[in-house]
C-alpha cells in the first residue's frame, strides 16, 4: 500500500518548557482531505508551523510519502510540495496580484508555470480580472482567494490551510468552502485548520479535535449533524 | 547675494556629480539592508579593497586594472556574507551592526599590513586618473568623471529597477525585503536572494571604488571610511526601510555636501561636516520617518 501523502507521528512541539503540542499523530491519503479543529490555543497552528519548518519539533517525526521533511528550512519543505495558506493571509500588499501568484512558482518544481496562472485564473475568475492591481486593494474575501491560488500555482503534494474563514463574511465563507470542494476534485491532498466545526467535520473525510495539544477526537462527515458530539469534543478540552 | 553669487552652475554640477556616487553607495547598502536588516558599516572598506586594486595595478591596461577591483570587490563581498555574515542571520540587528564595525576595521587593518610594505603608507592610483581632467560643456568647466559618474549612477540605477520590477530574481528579492517569513514558506531561497543582493551590492562598491578613485587617487587604509559614513546618515534621513528613498536620501546628502562645500569660503571649509550634519539634524527632527518618507510618513515603525 502507498504511503500516505502526509502522516505526523508522535509530534511534539515545545515553547520553552510549555509543550504546545504533545503526542499528535495524523495521517493524510493521497486526495483526502482531513480537518483539524479546536478552540484557540489548541495547538492547531503550531502543528501547521511544525509541519512547514516554521517551528522545530522537540520529537517526533513529520513525513511526506514516507520521506521525513524534519528539520528542513521552510523554502525547502515548500519545494518538497507543502503549500501553506497561512493565517491572516500574509498576502503581498504592495505588490499586484499576478505578481503574488507569480511568487507562489518559486515552489514549483518545473512545468508550465503560465498554465498554473490560468488554472488559478479560471477557479477564482475575479483574481484575472484584478492581476494588474495591487493586492492591497482587494476585499477580504478575494485577498484569501489570492493567498489559496498562490499556494496552488506551486501545484503542491498538500495543501495545509490555516483558519482560511477567519474575518470573512457569511457570503464569502460560503465562496471559501465552495473553492475548497473544487479544489478537492482536482485530487489535492488538504489539511484543514479552522474554527468553524460544522462546516469543516461535513466537508473533510476525517475531523480530528485537537485541545490543550493533544488529539482528543476524530469526527466523520456523519457526525457534522450531530451538533451535541461536536459540542462535547470541544468541552472535552 | 554671496549665496546666490556662489551657487554657479560650476557647483552644481559637481554636486549632482557627487550626489551620483553617493546614491550608488547608498543603493548598495539599502540592498543589503533589505534582505538581511544588516547595516553594513564594513560597505565602505569594499570600497578601499576596490581603491587599492586600482592601485597596485596601475601599471596594467586600464581595462585589465578596472576588471580586477570588480573581481577583487565583488569577491571580497561575496566572502564577507559567507564567512561572517550567514553565521549572524537571526541576531539581533545590534550584534550585525557591531561585527560589522569590527569587520571594518579589522579590514582597514590589513590593509595598512600589506600597504606598509613598501614603508609608506598610501598608494598612488596614477591610470585612471586622466578621467579627472575637465572638459567645457556650454561654457561650464565639466571634469569627464563627473559625466561619467552621473551616467553611470543613471544607467546602473534603471537596470537595477528593471531587474527588481522584471525578473523572477527580483520579485523574490523584494519580496524577501516586504516580509521575508512568508517568502521562504513560498520556496523563495533565502540564500540565493541574500547572495544575490550581496553580489550586486558589491558590483556596486566596485563602481563606486573606480569613481571615487578617479577623483581621490591617494589611497590610504581610510580611504572612502568618511564618504561611507555621511552616505548611512543620508540612508537614514532618506528613509532606509525603502530602497529607493535610502537611494534619494544618499544623493541628497552628497548633493546638499556638493552645495555646502562651494558656498563656503575656502578658508571656512573646515567647517564642512558641522553644517551638513546640522543639516541631517535638523531634518530628522522635522522628518523623523525620512526625508522622503511620504504617505505613511507619520509611522515611522514598519509591520
Amino acid at each position: 500500500m502507498a504511503e500516505p501523502a502526509l502522516e505526523l507521528s508522535g509530534l511534539e512541539v515545545r515553547y520553552g518548557a510549555v509543550a504546545a503540542v504533545r503526542d499528535v499523530g495524523l495521517r493524510v491519503e493521497q486526495g483526502e482531505i482531513v480537518g483539524l479543529i479546536g478552540p484557540n490555543g489548541a495547538g492547531k497552528s503550531t502543528t501547521l508551523h511544525a509541519i512547514t519548518g516554521l517551528v522545530a519539533a522537540h520529537s517526533g517525526d513529520v513525513r511526506l510519502h514516507g520521506h521525513s521533511i524534519l528539520g528542513r528550512p521552510p523554502e525547502a519543505i515548500a519545494r518538497d510540495g507543502v503549500a501553506l495558506v497561512p493565517e491572516g493571509r500574509r498576502i503581498f500588499a504592495d505588490f499586484t496580484v499576478e505578481e503574488n501568484l507569480r511568487l507562489g512558482l518559486a515552489a514549483r518544481r518545473g512545468g508550465n508555470g503560465r498554465g498554473a496562472l490560468a488554472e488559478v485564473y479560471e477557479l477564482f475568475p475575479v483574481l484575472r480580472e484584478a492581476r494588474r492591481r495591487s493586492a492591497g486593494a482587494l476585499s477580504g474575501g478575494q485577498q484569501q482567494q489570492l493567498a489559496i491560488g498562490r499556494a496552488l500555482v506551486a501545484k503542491p503534494e498538500v495543501l495545509l490551510l490555516d483558519e482560511p474563514s477567519l474575518g470573512l463574511a457569511p457570503t464569502m465563507v460560503d465562496n471559501l468552502f465552495d473553492a475548497l470542494a473544487h479544489i478537492r476534485e482536482r485530487d489535492v491532498t488538504i489539511l484543514l485548520v479552522e474554527q468553524r466545526a460544522q462546516r469543516t467535520v461535513a466537508m473533510s473525510d476525517r475531523t480530528h479535535v485537537l485541545a490543550n495539544g493533544e488529539l482528543r477526537m476524530t469526527l466523520g462527515p456523519a457526525d457534522a449533524d450531530d451538533t451535541d458530539k461536536i459540542i462535547a469534543a470541544y468541552l472535552a478540552s | 547675494m554671496n549665496l546666490v553669487a556662489a551657487l554657479d552652475a560650476q557647483t552644481l554640477v559637481d554636486a549632482v556629480g557627487l550626489g551620483a556616487v553617493y546614491a550608488l553607495m547608498a543603493v548598495g547598502i539599502g540592498l543589503v539592508f533589505g534582505v538581511l536588516r544588516l547595516v553594513n558599516f564594513a560597505y565602505g572598506q569594499l570600497v578601499m579593497a576596490g581603491a587599492y586594486t586600482l592601485a597596485f595595478t596601475a601599471s596594467w591596461p586600464v581595462a585589465a586594472s578596472i576588471a580586477a577591483c570588480f573581481a577583487v570587490v565583488v569577491a571580497l563581498s561575496m566572502l564577507m556574507d559567507r564567512v561572517v555574515f550567514r553565521p549572524l542571520r537571526g541576531q539581533s540587528p545590534a550584534v550585525m551592526l557591531v561585527t560589522t564595525f569590527a569587520v571594518a576595521f579589522m579590514l582597514q587593518a590589513i590593509a595598512l599590513m600589506i600597504d606598509i610594505r613598501d614603508d609608506t603608507i598610501g598608494e598612488i592610483a596614477t591610470s585612471i586618473a586622466s578621467f579627472n581632467q575637465a572638459t567645457t560643456v556650454a561654457g561650464v568647466d565639466v571634469r569627464k568623471i563627473t559625466i561619467a559618474a552621473v551616467v553611470v549612477a543613471v544607467v546602473t540605477l534603471a537596470l537595477l529597477a528593471l531587474l527588481l520590477a522584471r525578473t523572477t530574481i527580483g520579485l523574490h528579492m523584494r519580496a524577501a525585503a516586504a516580509d521575508f517569513g512568508t517568502a521562504r514558506l513560498l520556496g523563495v531561497r533565502a540564500n540565493r536572494v541574500i547572495g544575490f543582493a550581496v553580489f550586486l551590492s558589491g558590483l556596486l562598491a566596485a563602481t563606486v571604488a573606480v569613481l571615487l578613485t578617479v577623483q581621490f587617487p591617494f589611497v590610504g587604509p581610510d580611504f572612502a571610511l568618511r564618504e561611507t559614513i555621511v552616505v548611512l546618515v543620508g540612508v537614514v534621513v532618506g528613509g532606509i526601510d525603502r530602497l529607493w528613498t535610502a537611494t534619494l536620501g544618499g544623493f541628497a546628502i552628497g548633493f546638499a555636501t556638493g552645495v555646502i562645500n562651494g558656498v563656503l569660503p575656502t578658508d571656512k571649509s573646515v567647517f564642512l561636516p558641522s553644517a551638513v550634519f546640522a543639516l541631517v539634524i535638523l531634518v530628522l527632527l522635522l522628518r523623523p520617518a525620512g526625508l522622503f518618507a511620504w504617505g505613511r510618513a507619520a509611522a515611522a515603525e514598519r509591520v
